[in-house]
């Protein structure tokens, strides 16, 4: 059973599959989490371990087929969204939950205007007429940093830079003070100036209204600042996860530990040719039944290839999923 | 050895203004001036990192060199070729030669083609490969930027937005092109990927002497790759100088607040860090300010900065700044 009495987003073993024509994809293999009010999570990992698809199946928004929920426990502010009828689950999405998506482009409707896109929610879930709901979006897009908003409400997307159009996706989110924000790679297209005053404009809501939010982002500096814990992922699991200091100064998963060296420095030496790790990225074509990163680990052994490791605790807040013990350089107890 | 190169790519005054429409009967009400009179050079085989604002003309600029537009104003000349109102086949001829990495990957991959056939398309329309040679040619371009083979049948929805990000490279890669604009071509990948990736469009630099225009918001990245930098703000470059020069000693102020905001992976130093936060108006590119464009938010402006527009100049050694406070 989970225990949500201090939190406001709990979910426990999900699992999500496409049935493709062309066989299974296993995106997201058991991941379990909890979030408290006005905490933040961010999410790192390797490009498609499933941290999006994570996020997209518990909002349902994965199209089925061919996605399908195998299994998993998902409970929004005490509420079972699994058995949530669709009208119940549209009332949440946009209202309870905000939700920024990785990719701009396709989540804003080339042929309605900017304008209107930041109306919709705040008419549907607000209930404003016409002329409020106007001017709160002037007021937002003011807010995310883009100049001349009161004329600018009239643009289409394809009018609106990259980082512009991800303003757009951070306005409507917060449109209706969401409890929780679910950001995905939400400053990417953002230069550094602007990405700290969207940070800040995030502390100050976190603060003021106890907003809790999932930050997914690949820019390790960026969760240095603002993540309270970190979870990483690698082939649809949740391979590591503690809070923010602690995930930097002692990784202990070999994943996070090569993406940690893999970082190009800001200052100091250059280095002459950047790290990466060495290997392919897994398939992911079956439920895991060993470790999936155990192809590309300088640390795997005998066991690593038969059984996969489940997520043991290592101290206070720090559970890291891998048969390898840092601490003793040695196959881990148990 | 790169003073002596010749400069592959040469811009002068280019402007790229957008009209804006309004009202029932579309009336031209002004324009956006994304791309306000810039001039600059990318030598043969250097990388020439463009950075600035968001909304601030980089994607344009990245654009109108590749004379994806008409453009507003200007000329651009590449390997001494004036390509700035060349149309139709002189046009089509020269495409090979020059790609993009687009900025939006989702936006420019057809839905309907396999992974496959998108990156074998530029083949199809440009050489007189075999079947057999080109399969082997996507082959080899999967490899080279980290994407299974098998997934070469698959649909770009199928993909995480990494993975679709390394479709459009290796979209940019097939034909061997001399000059690529790179347009925030890591932004959506995994430090790995990014590094795989940036390994192997210095690889190919150093093999057949390709060119790049690099555009991204990553400090750190361009710091690595760059030969020099190009800054930009509000539709004009306010810095251009070799890339210590830029990192070590910046001359503009809002270079300084650029660099000030870099997050470092380091979460007891974030905690601590002094940035440089921007005040003030956001100015709009269809009414830019007088003066210098920075004057609503520059930490450090002057009362000449609101009426009189700063110059480009040289402050030595190929480092230009426009700012009044260097005069
Ligand atoms: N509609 C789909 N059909 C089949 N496979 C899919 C589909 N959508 C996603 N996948 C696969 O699921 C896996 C997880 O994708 P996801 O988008 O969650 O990755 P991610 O961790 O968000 O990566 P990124 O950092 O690149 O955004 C990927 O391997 C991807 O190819
Ligand atoms: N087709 C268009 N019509 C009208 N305005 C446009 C068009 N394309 C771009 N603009 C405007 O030109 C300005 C510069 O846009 P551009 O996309 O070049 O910015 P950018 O520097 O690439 O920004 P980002 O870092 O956010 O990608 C913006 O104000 C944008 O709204
Ligand atoms: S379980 Fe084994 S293979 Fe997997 S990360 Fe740990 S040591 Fe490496
Ligand atoms: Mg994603
Ligand atoms: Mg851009």
């Amino acid at each position: 059973m989970l225990d949500n009495t201090a939190t406001i987003l709990d979910v426990a073993n999900l699992t999500t599959v496409f049935n493709t024509r062309d066989g299974a994809v296993h995106a997201v293999n058991g991941v379990s989490f909890s979030l408290a009010p006005g905490e933040l999570l961010g999410i790192v990992g390797e490009s498609g371990s499933g941290k999006s698809v994570t996020m997209m199946s518990l909002m349902d928004l994965l199209p089925s087929p061919p996605a399908e929920i195998v299994s998993g426990e998902i409970i929004i502010d005490g509420e079972d969204v699994r058995a949530m009828t669709t009208a119940q689950m549209r009332a949440i999405r946009g209202g309870k939950v905000g939700f920024i998506f990785q990719d701009p482009m396709t989540s804003l409707n080339p042929v309605f205007t900017v304008g209107f896109q930041i109306m919709e929610p705040l008419r549907e879930h607000l209930g404003m007429s016409k002329r409020q709901a106007r001017a709160r979006a002037a007021e937002l897009l003011e807010l995310v940093g883009i100049p001349d908003a009161v004329i600018r409400l009239k643009d289409y997307p394809h009018q609106f830079s990259g980082g512009m159009r991800q303003r757009v996706m951070i306005a409507i989110a917060l449109s209706c003070d969401p409890k929780i924000l679910i950001a995905d790679e939400p400053t990417t297209a953002l230069d550094v100036t602007i990405q700290a005053q969207i940070l800040e404009l995030i502390r100050e809501l976190r603060q003021k209204m106890g907003m809790a939010i999932i930050w997914i982002t690949h820019d390790l500096g960026v969760i240095a600042g603002i993540a309270d814990r970190v979870a990483v992922m690698y082939a649809g699991q949740i391979v590591e996860h503690a809070e923010v200091k602690e995930l930097f100064r002692n990784p202990q998963h070999p994943y996070t530990r090569a993406l940690l060296e893999t970082l190009p420095k800001a200052e100091g030496e250059r280095d002459k040719r950047l790290k990466s790790i060495e290997g392919q990225p897994p398939i992911m074509n079956a439920a895991p039944t060993s470790c999936e990163f155990a192809p590309r680990c300088a640390h795997a052994f005998a066991r690593c290839h038969v059984e996969n490791p489940q997520r043991v605790s290592i101290g206070e807040g720090h559970d890291v999923a891998c048969w390898w013990d840092a601490k003793t350089g040695g196959p881990r107890d148990a | 050895m790169l003073d002596t190169a010749a400069p592959l790519v040469k811009v002068k005054n280019l402007k790229m203004h957008f009209p804006i429409y309004r009202g029932i009967l579309s009336r031209r009400a002004g324009e956006v001036k994304a791309v306000d009179g810039i001039s600059f050079e990318i030598m043969q085989g250097e990388t020439l990192g463009l950075v600035g604002e968001s909304g601030c003309g980089k994607t344009t600029v990245g654009r109108a060199l590749l004379r994806l537009y008409d453009i507003t104003e200007g000329t651009i000349e590449v390997n001494g070729h004036d390509i700035s109102t060349i149309e139709g086949e002189e046009l089509r001829a020269l495409r090979p030669e020059m790609q993009m990495i687009f900025q939006d990957p989702q936006a420019s991959l057809n839905p309907r083609m396999t992974v496959g056939s998108i990156i074998s398309e530029p083949l199809d329309e440009h050489t007189k490969l075999s079947k057999v040679e080109k399969r082997a040619k996507v082959g080899e371009l999967m490899d080279a930027v980290g994407l299974a083979r098998h997934f070469a049948d698959r649909y770009p929805h199928e993909f995480s937005g990494g993975q679709r990000q390394r479709i459009g490279i290796a979209r940019a890669l097939a034909l061997n092109p001399k000059f690529i604009v790179c347009d925030e071509p890591i932004a959506a990948l995994d430090v790995s990927i990014q590094a795989q990736v940036v390994n192997l469009l210095e690889d190919l630099q150093e093999q057949f002497g390709l060119t790049y225009l690099f555009i991204s918001h990553d400090l750190s990245m361009i710091r690595h790759l760059a030969t020099r930098v190009a800054v930009m703000y509000l539709g004009k470059i306010v810095e251009i100088a070799p890339r210590d020069a830029l990192y070590e000693a910046p001359l503009h102020p809002y270079t300084e607040a650029l660099l000030s905001a870099v997050p470092h992976p380091d979460p007891s130093q974030e905690s601590t860090r002094e940035r440089i936060i921007l005040k003030g108006d956001v100015p709009s590119p269809s009414n830019p300010p007088q003066g210098c464009n920075f004057c609503t938010r520059c930490p450090k402006v002057i009362d000449i900065c609101r009426s009189v527009e700063p110059e480009l100049q040289n402050y030595g050694d190929g480092h230009f700044a426009a700012c009044h406070l260097l005069e």
